[in-house]
Formats: structure tokens, C-alpha cells, sequence
């Protein structure tokens, strides 16, 4: 922030909606964590940050390239379709039900890098529909929400694949100086995704384009170029998070791998702070809002109130939080 | 005639012949596709749909979207399971009712809190299938078998599903209100510009409330339809079913930034994405092929892919100079 800008914000008077905006995720999660100190038992304990921030992470991973995309002022819809195409692929892979690999490390990377890979290009293609046919994100999206679960499934014909493959599961169940392994990727993904937007080029321009199309390109940024790099960057996180998801499952299952993602995943970078309508965003409020959510759920279901239940408080949280940020912005 | 309205056009009556060419398909390859049981077994499933596709059309059309539609529709239909034991018309007001009151939540938050409808209708689907859950205590709520609820879904009418009759009245209703009426008109002004609207008078966000408010109602109405025709509400239903809505409402050539759309070719969309299904089905009787049903979501999205490049193409040549860029 420039000095001029700094004092124009210091000689305006306080705007709470602006504060709110700004910090209003990071105080809601504070406080959560207070009340959780005083009223949860048995929540400042190791087991209980495990089982929360394991169960975010897929969230926050699918969401990072979602805040990514949503900065150019797109959407993806098919993230949870990929996830269970990854999840399907992974386990064909190295079970050997496609090309048989005698060495399992071999087979275990091979599996890993190609499902990968192959979410990468799912996503690469929503990029070309966008940046090409000039289709609306949300429908172009649609497509692969829609056909992405059905090739999932026609891949596995709709059954269930057990393994007992410790070498993969280690993305799910293995852990790194004590800590999950998923949560140091999901830690690595967050710290790449927010030096990318702040401090390249690309993260730039990525900005310059939700906030203006015409004048990003006018000024003679790659438009299309961007669009297809950032679409293809949310293939390749729900690639990851889908293996995630069936390693730590023992199992693959086309028809619930992912089932809602997307819609978890928008929440999480509109809680966030990120405008949905482009422009504007922040991965470290996409992984606040994440744990938000996440802890709002957590907080319920220790202390006894249904699941559905949840669900309405969640709708509420995004709602205002949503609010809260218009208003800022209108001031 | 302008090429804009040549594209509508062009968008409308393309639905039309596909559907036409598909039922023909259907017709020379398979014996009993055009019988009277596998055209009522198609329209009877298919009402739940294009009920909850007209509203999204609505909605569409002034530049909108509704994502709540699906768990609307769960809830709808469980709480029409609930009320169902004090009579078939007690229980159809009480799942309209339910829709309604979605509905209106929308609205305020689009309208009121100026929410963008996306995520207003993203939080009402949490908030809708929540409800559903509870009240439905997390399992399937089964309906009554005395009071005549179950006739709704399941019984004909002078020869004729009543829940296709239902669909075929609201979609008159519906085609009368978009071009006959002021408000109508108004609908689709809004999606065109709406800052224009405004300027010249119109009560846009009038518009646009009652649109959100008839897209719940419409889902609710399909809820109470699934409820009766399966014996039981159904919290956990509907998921996807707002996708399927704008994948028919886009097949039907409305285009999703609003100002364009017909109620007619939305119609032909559902019935499309519907009978291709249906003709999958047959396919596999016949023994030729054998494609699972998961083929039928693979083949859906092909479709929407090659309907929504075709629109591309031609409203990117028809009207270059009124785009941005």
C-alpha cells in the first residue's frame, strides 16, 4: 500500500461493514476457536485439530484453484466430477486392471501422475471452451459436471474399487514429522497459489482480468492463455484432492467421490473474501473460510445438533458473509 | 426480421427438429416406442423436470439463476409426504407452499439484499436441503394411501398422466404470461438490460422477485409430484437437478445472459434430454449394443457440449457488434 493510499484510509472515518469485510472471516474463526476452548471438551487436543483440518483439506485444495478461477471471473462447476475421475483412473492404475506393473512404486507414480494429468486436461478443456467458443464458465462447466461422474462411472462400471495399497495411501494416512500428509500438500498449495496471485505476473493478471476483460486484453495480456492455464490449474488441484479422497476411503467410488464439491469449495472462497464476480481475491481467506465452515460444523456436531441442522447455519454464514462484503464495498 | 431474432429463431426451432428427429429415430428402429405405455411412462417421469425447468427459464431470462431448485423440490416433497394424510389437496398446498416459501427467500435476498443470485441461490439449496433432512428426520417420509395423495402422481386423466397434464397447463400458464402479458414482457427486458428497465420505469426488481418466488413454487409443485409418484418424500432427492434445469433450458436456446428465451423450446429441451434416455433404454433391449446406464449422463453432457458450441458459433457471427469484444 502506497503512503497516499494509506492516509486517504486513515483520515476516513471507520467504516465497520469495511472492517467486517476485510476481517471479518478471520474474527468469526478466532472466536469459534474461543468458544470451542470454553464449551467443547476435549477440543484443544491434537486428535481433534487432525480430524478437522484432514477433513478440510480436500475442501481447501479443489478450493485454492477455484479461487484462481473465480479471480478471472469464471467458475468451475466440474471440479467434483473430476475428482471422481482421478479417483476412478488412480486405482486402475495400479491395480494393474489396465497395463499390469510389476514394481508398485512404479505403478504407484504412474497412477498418481497420470490421473493427475488427465484432471489437468479435463480442465484444460473447460479452459478451450471458455477462451475459445467465448461460452460462459458456468455453462461450459456444466458439460464436464454433467459428463464427467458418467465417464467416472462407465470407466469403472459403476463399481466399487477396494485396494490395500499403503504405498498411494500415504497421501491420506501417511505423515511427515507427525503431520498428515495431505495436510503438508494442502499447506504447500496455499503458499504456492498465494505467491502466484501476489507476486508473479501471471497472479496479476489473473486479477486484471475479473476486474476488466476488455481492458486486460486491451492492454495486452494473453487472455485466453491465462483462462486456459487458470481452468487447467483447477483440474490438476481436484485431481490431487481426489486421490486424496480415495486413499483415504480404502476405496473408489464413482458415484460419491466429490458429490457436492463444488458447491463446498465456492462457499469456502466466498466466505473467503473473494468477489465472485472476479477482480478481487485471497487464498489465505479462501483457506480461512474453509476452516470456518469447517469448524462451524465441527462446533454443531459436538455439541449435538444435527447435520441438517448445519446445513441451514451454513447457508446463513454464507449469506452474510456475502452481505458483509457488498457492503464494504459499496462504502 | 433482425439476424438476433434469427438467431432466437434458428435456437428455438433447432431443439424442435432434433426432437423431432429423435422420435422418428425412435419410431422406425423400436416397436412399441410410440405405444401409449412408453409415452406415458416418459411424460409422466419427465413432468417433475420440465416443471422445475420452466421456473429456471423464468429465471434465466431476466439473467439470473437458481441453484435451489433440487433440494426445493426435496423438500417440497417431504413436507407434502407430511401433510398428505389430511387429504391429496392439503398435501399438494403444503409442498407448493414449501416451494413458495424458498422461493420468497430468494427473491429478498436477490432483490432486497442485492445478493448476486448465484449465491443467494446456493445458500438457499443448503438451507432448503436442511430443512428437508429435518423434518424428514434423515430417512424417506412415506405418504398416505387413503386420503387419494398418491393419485396425483400415479393416475391418468381422460386417458393422460395427470402429472403431464399439470406440466402441460403450467407450461400454457407460463407461455400465455411471457408473451401476453406486461410482467412477461418485463422479464425479458430485464435480462436484456436491466439498468434500462429501470430507466424506463418498469418495476424490475418486481420482475425479478415474482420470477424466484414462481421457480420455487414450480419446484415445489415437482416435489409434490415426486412424493406422490414414488409413495414417499424424498429429502435426499433432487441433487442435480438444477444442473439438469439449465442444461435443458440452454438446449432450448435460451441464452444464459438473460433477455432471450422461450417457454416452448424449453419444453422441447427437457423432453429431448428426457426421450434420449428413453431411446437409450430401447437401444439396450435390442440387444445390439450395450451401454450401461451411466452412458446417459456421458451422453447428456456430449449433447450440451455440441448445443452450446453450435450457439456459440452462431451468436458470435450474428452479432459481433453488439458484443463487448
Amino acid at each position: 500500500m502506497t503512503d497516499t493510499a494509506r492516509q486517504q484510509r486513515l483520515s476516513r472515518p471507520f467504516d465497520p461493514f469495511d472492517f467486517m469485510a476485510r476481517y471479518g472471516t478471520l474474527i468469526a474463526l478466532v472466536l469459534l476457536i474461543l468458544f470451542n476452548l470454553v464449551f467443547t471438551r476435549n477440543f484443544a487436543t491434537t486428535q481433534t485439530l487432525n480430524v478437522n483440518l484432514t477433513q478440510v483439506c480436500t475442501i481447501v485444495i479443489v478450493a485454492v484453484g477455484m479461487t484462481l478461477v473465480i479471480a478471472t471471473g469464471g467458475i468451475d462447476l466440474s471440479v467434483g466430477s473430476l475428482m471422481a475421475i482421478s479417483g476412478a483412473l488412480a486405482p486402475m492404475i495400479f491395480l494393474g486392471k489396465i497395463v499390469p506393473i510389476e514394481n508398485i512404486y512404479l505403478a504407484v507414480t504412474a497412477a498418481m501422475i497420470i490421473s493427475i494429468g488427465v484432471a489437468g486436461l479435463f480442465g484444460l478443456f473447460n479452459g478451450w471452451l471458455i477462451a475459445k467458443f467465448r461460452i460462459q464458465p458456468i455453462v461450459a462447466t456444466l458439460v464436464l459436471f454433467i459428463a464427467g461422474r458418467g465417464i467416472a462411472q462407465v470407466m469403472t462400471n459403476g463399481n466399487l474399487q477396494t485396494f490395500r495399497v499403503p504405498q498411494f495411501q500415504w497421501i491420506g494416512l501417511g505423515r511427515i514429522l507427525g503431520i498428515p500428509v495431505q495436510v503438508v500438500l494442502m499447506a504447500l498449495l496455499v503458499i504456492a497459489a498465494a505467491w502466484i496471485l501476489k507476486r508473479t505476473v501471471f497472479g496479476r493478471q489473473i486479477i486484471a482480468i475479473g476486474g476488466n476483460e476488455r481492458a486486460a486484453a486491451l492492454s495486452g495480456i494473453a487472455v485466453s492463455k491465462v483462462k486456459l492455464v487458470v481452468y487447467a490449474i483447477s483440474g490438476l488441484c481436484a485431481g490431487i484432492a481426489g486421490l486424496i479422497v480415495i486413499a483415504i476411503n480404502s476405496s473408489s467410488d464413482a458415484n460419491l467421490v466429490g458429490m457436492g464439491m463444488e458447491l463446498d469449495a465456492i462457499a469456502a472462497v466466498a466466505v473467503g473474501g473473494t468477489l465472485l464476480s472476479g477482480g478481487k481475491a485471497t487464498i489465505i481467506g479462501t483457506l480461512l473460510g474453509a476452516m470456518t465452515i469447517q469448524l462451524v460444523r465441527y462446533t454443531l456436531l459436538a455439541n449435538g445438533v444435527p447435520d441438517a441442522a448445519a446445513l441451514v447455519v451454513k447457508a446463513g454464514i454464507i449469506v452474510l458473509a456475502v452481505w458483509i462484503q457488498q457492503q464494504g464495498r459499496r462504502a | 426480421m433482425t439476424r438476433a431474432r434469427l438467431i432466437s429463431l434458428l435456437g428455438s426451432y433447432g431443439v424442435v427438429l432434433a426432437l423431432l428427429l429423435l422420435i422418428l429415430f425412435g419410431w422406425a428402429r423400436y416397436d412399441y416406442f410410440l405405444g401409449f405405455f412408453n409415452i406415458s411412462s416418459v411424460l409422466r417421469y419427465n413432468a417433475m423436470f420440465a416443471l422445475v425447468a420452466l421456473g429456471m427459464c423464468f429465471v434465466i431470462m431476466t439473467g439470473g439463476i437458481d441453484l435451489s431448485v433440487g433440494s426445493t423440490a426435496a423438500l417440497g416433497s417431504v413436507v407434502a409426504a407430511l401433510a398428505s394424510p389430511q387429504g391429496a389437496w392439503t398435501g399438494l398446498g403444503a409442498g407448493v407452499g414449501a416451494g413458495l416459501c424458498v422461493g420468497f427467500i430468494n427473491a429478498i435476498l436477490v432483490t432486497r439484499l442485492k445478493i448476486m443470485p448465484f449465491v443467494a441461490t446456493l445458500a438457499m439449496m443448503l438451507a432448503a436441503s436442511g430443512t428437508a433432512l429435518l423434518l424428514a428426520d434423515n430417512q424417506s417420509v412415506s405418504v398416505s394411501y387413503e386420503s387419494g395423495f398418491t393419485s396425483i402422481g400415479q393416475d391418468n386423466f381422460l386417458g393422460f398422466p395427470i402429472p403431464a397434464w399439470i406440466a402441460i397447463v403450467a407450461y400454457v400458464i407460463g407461455w400465455l404470461i411471457l408473451n401476453f402479458t406486461s410482467t412477461g414482457r418485463g422479464v425479458l427486458a430485464v435480462g436484456g438490460n436491466e439498468d434500462a428497465t429501470r430507466l424506463m420505469g418498469l418495476p424490475a426488481d418486481r420482475i425479478k422477485f415474482l420470477v424466484y418466488l414462481a421457480s420455487g413454487g414450480l419446484a415445489g409443485l415437482a416435489g409434490v409430484i415426486l412424493a406422490s409418484q414414488f409413495g414417499a418424500g424424498q429429502p435426499i432427492e433432487g441433487v442435480g437437478w438444477e444442473l439438469f434445469a439449465i442444461a435443458a433450458v440452454v438446449v432450448g436456446g435460451t441464452l444464459l445472459t438473460g433477455g432471450v428465451g422461450s417457454v416452448g423450446a424449453t419444453l422441447a429441451g427437457v423432453l429431448l434430454l428426457g426421450i434420449l434416455f428413453n431411446v437409450l433404454n430401447f437401444e439396450n433391449g435390442k440387444g445390439w449394443i450395450s451401454l450401461s446406464a451411466y452412458w446417459q449422463s456421458v451422453i447428456r453432457g456430449l449433447f450440451l457440449l455440441v448445443v452450446v458450441i453450435l450457439q456459440a458459433k452462431l451468436s458470435s457471427r450474428g452479432s459481433v457488434a453488439a458484443r463487448d469484444y
